[in-house]
């Protein structure tokens, strides 16, 4: 009975995607040559497509709403996979000591070209762990992340090209002047409520990418800045492949200081008024929390992550221009942080490696990557707002008192 | 003495609506008092102008807190009039629903720790002992108040009654001087009503803090309060003791309609 | 800087202000009901110009006459504009009623990175040429060196969709529901209003009337792609929060004084930074009067 009945409200949803996608998914005009191209195949595909989304997607959301009055104790989860073993002392000093093992012999194991894209995706880690303090435990969605990254590629290669700065002190200055650059987006948008918020950040990220387009004198427009030296070593010559050893290890370090750090915050005083401010922001201010401050230290350590993973990529890739920091950036570190768990570390490192190593090595799929980013978002958000490994509250144990 | 709270000819608009009209109301050290009234009368405009939500168009909102002098709050920040020593709870619950029972009372004591962004990294020695006061501090607010067996469930999995006192337990880990409690009682059964009646009152006895409460359960109005204030429309119509204020003619017209058994 | 100079630019000004003007209504009327700035604007409006470029091409290659190619496409656009937005809220906003703010948002923003990519990928990356759907009007000629046939279409339409839409939302049924609901929707809803079904009548009419703006602009400047979304969606949404977002006159007179402020900016200033002075616009008007010209302020419910 039920079935039928879902069959046949599938089977609609089918031909109204049919429908709905015949245009843009069946005709393409040649304008040049002015043929018309019928592809016939493409409707067949939506509609089965349509049919089992549909299926699916009704039979999942059903599930979900049962769900949420009685939680289901067989559901299997990353999670509680994830819980086990950080849980369990033995478990997880083995799981450690073969990412660590992992983690070290990879340089040695891997090509230069698996090195550069294992980098990639480590600067993601580093900017979604970033990002997450921001979205994920603050809950201020800001889409203009991206810029404080431009700021820390373009202070490192200005400060070079003018000032011969090194590195080592570039990675500072650009954490500092990305925080600055946080404060600065953070001020004035401080009273306003989440929706604006977003369009003000995306807006932000666009005026720094369009300035950094078109002021030629400052930035060289388009056309980037190029040269830019890679990390130094107490002042070796290193070869291609030492250099790129040498910025994998470094980067390894950067994203284990990061995931300490946040971790500290995230169970400190700070960190709970954080998550405070993300769930109710009227009852965190009546309970004695600064909002404009609480707001302005997450949008400011949140940018001095992203300075320095800019700082980082200009050194890395020795190359930037503005058309690596549009907002397709800000979007992709927001979906790391979505799919792998606002609020939660192991969630964001995984989410970052997963959605930057999967179309590297998916290479036929990697035209799809954005279109799949944004059904993530949409799906998560639907069926797992928290994440595939989403954030676990820390708990606390106490004597029983005799009274 | 100078009553810890007075309110003087406090006035507040909306554009052209009136929603509280040259109130005055007061509390002293150590007293229960309740403001009553009908639905719509102002009562939660009027709580949150005097914690700071709105800023009032007219009057005078003065505190003292103890050990303290008197000192004007109209317009301060909602955070600033916590750590002046106002905390209050909401009508309709406002806990924070992800956070562990712990953490919502950690979340009260936020204003009277110090630890900074570097002290949360460094974790001193001064950070990790003021984190373990406060873990300790807290646990003990929710022992006081009864909710220590759900310490580290989240608060949105709290059976209804546990999460209107752990509103009470939140605000209480600010250290108020005077708590205002915005209807504690609403959907509470009469057992849960009559807990709530004993905690008020043990709240004051052994905490010595000074409670303001909006209710509409008349019988824990009557044997609560020192003193009632009563408003309809934004203005205040009555003030004094229960059994005065029980046979006072303006405020049984202004109920009329409306349950009122006392 | 001639008295002509000026006219051109004010003409020109009121000509990108009608524009968004029409996209800013979908902006304003979904905000109006259920809170939510629907990302994924932009991209209907983008898909509305789509649609139209493909019907117009393939009929004019049929060799249908040039009226009849324009009335199928309009109306074609508007059908399919609304359709997708329809379904956008469907499967984007609907199940997240009741979850927080910050979910929705995140999942318009899934949305609209969707529709781009779908369409970037269905169709083309490149810039395509867009027919010249709308004639040069021969009564016109005369006066067509102050403001040419397309404009003054231009013009028109939109003052025609603002008396239709102003009629509506005042006097019909479905109006006065769509105005209840965007009050309180659980009084609405008590009063027997259908709320999800008037929800989904906003979006269409949001979406169709982005879909006719898509539709003019596209004929007008010419050429499209599928990143026109963005740019036009994060504009009329600047003209919304000016003129207030959530009021319709408000959205009509904001697109208007963005149009102008842009068109003399770039005329008398700098054409560089074009859209990052519409962003600084934005930026400076939530700050200083977040509640836009028309737009009442908000005290927030406690």
């Amino acid at each position: 009975m039920i079935l039928s009945e879902e069959i046949k409200k599938s089977l609609l949803a089918a031909v109204w995607f049919m429908f709905l996608t015949f245009p843009i998914m069946v005709i393409r005009v040649n304008t040049v040559q002015n043929i018309v191209e019928w592809r016939w195949k493409n409707m067949l595909l939506v509609g089965i497509a349509g049919f089992f989304g549909s299926f699916l997607g009704r039979s999942f959301f059903r599930q979900k709403e049962k769900g949420e009055k009685k939680a289901d104790p067989n559901t299997i989860s990353v999670a509680a996979l994830v819980q086990k073993i950080t849980g369990n002392q033995r478990l997880s000093r083995l799981a450690l000591a073969v990412i660590a093992g992992f983690v070290i012999s990879f340089p040695f194991a891997f090509s230069l070209y698996q090195i550069n894209i294992m980098i990639s995706a480590l600067i993601y880690v580093m900017l979604g762990l970033g990002l997450n303090i921001v979205v994920g435990l603050a809950g201020l969605l800001d889409l203009g992340y991206v810029a404080f990254y431009a700021v820390g590629a373009y202070a490192y290669a200005l400060l070079n090209h003018h000032f011969g700065i090194g590195f080592w002190t570039a990675l500072p200055i650009g954490a500092v002047i990305g925080a600055f650059f946080g404060i600065l987006l953070g001020y004035p948008v401080l009273r306003l409520r989440g929706d604006y918020l977003a369009i003000v950040t995306m807006g932000f990220g666009e005026i720094i990418r369009l300035i950094l387009e078109n002021w030629n004198a400052f930035s060289r427009g388009p056309s980037g800045i190029a040269h830019i030296p890679r990390p130094a070593l107490f002042g070796w010559e290193m070869s291609l492949e030492m250099s790129t050893k040498y910025i994998y290890f470094l980067m390894i370090g950067m994203v284990l200081f990061t995931i300490f750090v946040v971790n500290r915050l995230q169970h400190s005083r700070i960190g709970r008024a954080w998550i405070a401010l993300r769930e109710d922001e009227i009852a965190c201010q009546a309970m004695g929390i600064d909002k404009a401050k609480t707001k302005l230290t997450a949008f400011a350590l949140g940018a001095t992550w992203a300075g320095m993973g800019g700082v980082i990529f200009a050194a890395k890739t020795t190359f930037i221009n503005p058309a690596s920091f549009t907002i397709w950036e800000s979007v992709i570190i927001l979906c790391i942080v979505v799919l792998g768990g606002m609020g939660s570390i192991v969630g964001v490192v995984s989410g970052a490696l997963v959605l930057i190593l999967l179309p590297e090595y998916l290479r036929a799929f990697s035209e799809y990557r954005m279109l799949v980013f944004g059904v993530i978002l949409v799906v998560m958000m639907i069926f797992r707002p928290g994440g595939i490994i989403p954030d676990v509250r820390r708990t606390y144990q106490f004597r029983k008192e005799e009274h | 003495m100078e009553p810890i709270l007075a309110v003087k000819n406090l006035s507040m608009n909306f554009g052209g609506l009136r929603a509280l009209d040259r109130l005055d109301l007061d509390v002293n050290q150590g007293e229960i008092v309740a403001l009553i009234g009908p639905n719509g009368a102002g009562k939660t405009t009027f709580f949150n102008c005097i914690t700071g939500i709105y800023t009032p168009t007219e009057g005078d909102i003065l505190i003292t807190p103890p050990r303290n002098s008197v000192q004007r709050i109209n317009g301060l920040k909602p955070n600033t009039i916590t750590e002046l020593g106002m905390a209050r709870t909401f009508q309709n619950i406002r806990l924070f629903p992800k956070m562990t029972v712990l953490e919502n009372v950690m979340i009260g004591r936020h204003c009277r720790l110090s630890a900074g962004i570097l002290g949360a990294v460094f974790q001193g020695k001064k950070v990790r002992k003021e984190e373990e006061r406060a873990v300790t501090d807290s646990y003990a607010v929710l022992e006081k108040i009864g909710l220590a067996q759900f310490v580290n469930d989240l608060a949105m999995n709290l059976p209804y009654g546990a999460q209107r006192r752990l509103e009470i337990a939140r605000a209480l880990a600010t250290e108020p001087f005077l708590l205002l409690l915005d209807e504690p009682a609403a959907g509470m059964n009469p057992q849960e009503t009559q807990e709530l009646n004993e905690l008020i009152v043990r709240i004051r006895d052994t905490e010595k803090i000074s409670i303001l409460l909006i209710e509409h359960d008349m019988k824990l109005v009557m044997s609560l309060s020192d003193r009632i204030f009563v408003m309809d429309y934004g203005k205040k119509i009555a003030q004094g003791a229960p059994r005065e204020i029980k046979s006072n003619p303006v405020v049984i017209k202004a109920y009329l309609g409306e349950e009122f058994h006392a | 800087m001639s008295w002509d100079y000026f006219i051109e630019l004010f003409l020109g000004g009121l000509t990108r202000g009608s524009i968004y003007a029409l996209i800013a209504l979908g902006y304003t009327m979904v905000y109006g009901i259920i809170e939510l700035i629907n990302f994924a604007h932009g991209e209907i409006y983008m898909i509305g110009a789509f649609t139209a470029l493909i019907i117009a091409s393939v009929l004019s290659l049929f060799g249908m006459h040039q009226l009849v190619v324009l009335v199928l496409a309009v109306v074609l656009a508007v059908v399919y504009a609304c359709a997708y937005g329809f379904t956008v809220e469907k499967i984007a906003y609907k199940p997240l009623r009741k979850a927080p703010r910050l979910s929705v948002l995140i999942s318009a923003i899934g949305m609209s990175l969707f529709l781009q990519n779908y369409v970037l990928l269905a169709q083309t990356s490149d810039f395509l040429p867009f027919p010249k759907l709308i004639p040069d009007f021969e009564f016109w000629e005369p006066y067509s060196h102050i403001i040419s046939s397309q404009e003054l279409t231009i013009i028109a339409t939109t003052v025609v969709v603002m008396i239709l839409l102003t009629f509506l939302i005042k006097f019909t049924t479905i109006g006065k529901a769509m105005r209840a609901t965007a009050q309180d929707k659980i009084m609405a809803a008590l009063v027997g209003i259908d709320v999800n079904h008037i929800i989904s009548i906003t979006f269409i009419v949001g979406s169709a009337t982005a879909a006719i703006g898509g539709v003019l602009i596209a004929s007008h400047i010419g050429q499209i792609n599928f990143f026109i979304g963005f740019i036009a969606g994060i504009k009329a949404f600047v003209a919304a929060v000016l003129g207030g977002i959530g009021s319709i006159p408000g959205a009509v007179l904001g697109s208007l004084v963005l149009g102008w402020t842009e068109s003399f900016f770039t005329g008398y200033i700098s054409s560089d930074y074009e859209d990052v002075f519409a962003f600084l616009f934005l930026v400076f008007i939530l700050i200083f009067r977040p509640a836009g010209i028309l737009g009442r302020s908000q005290t927030q419910k406690v």
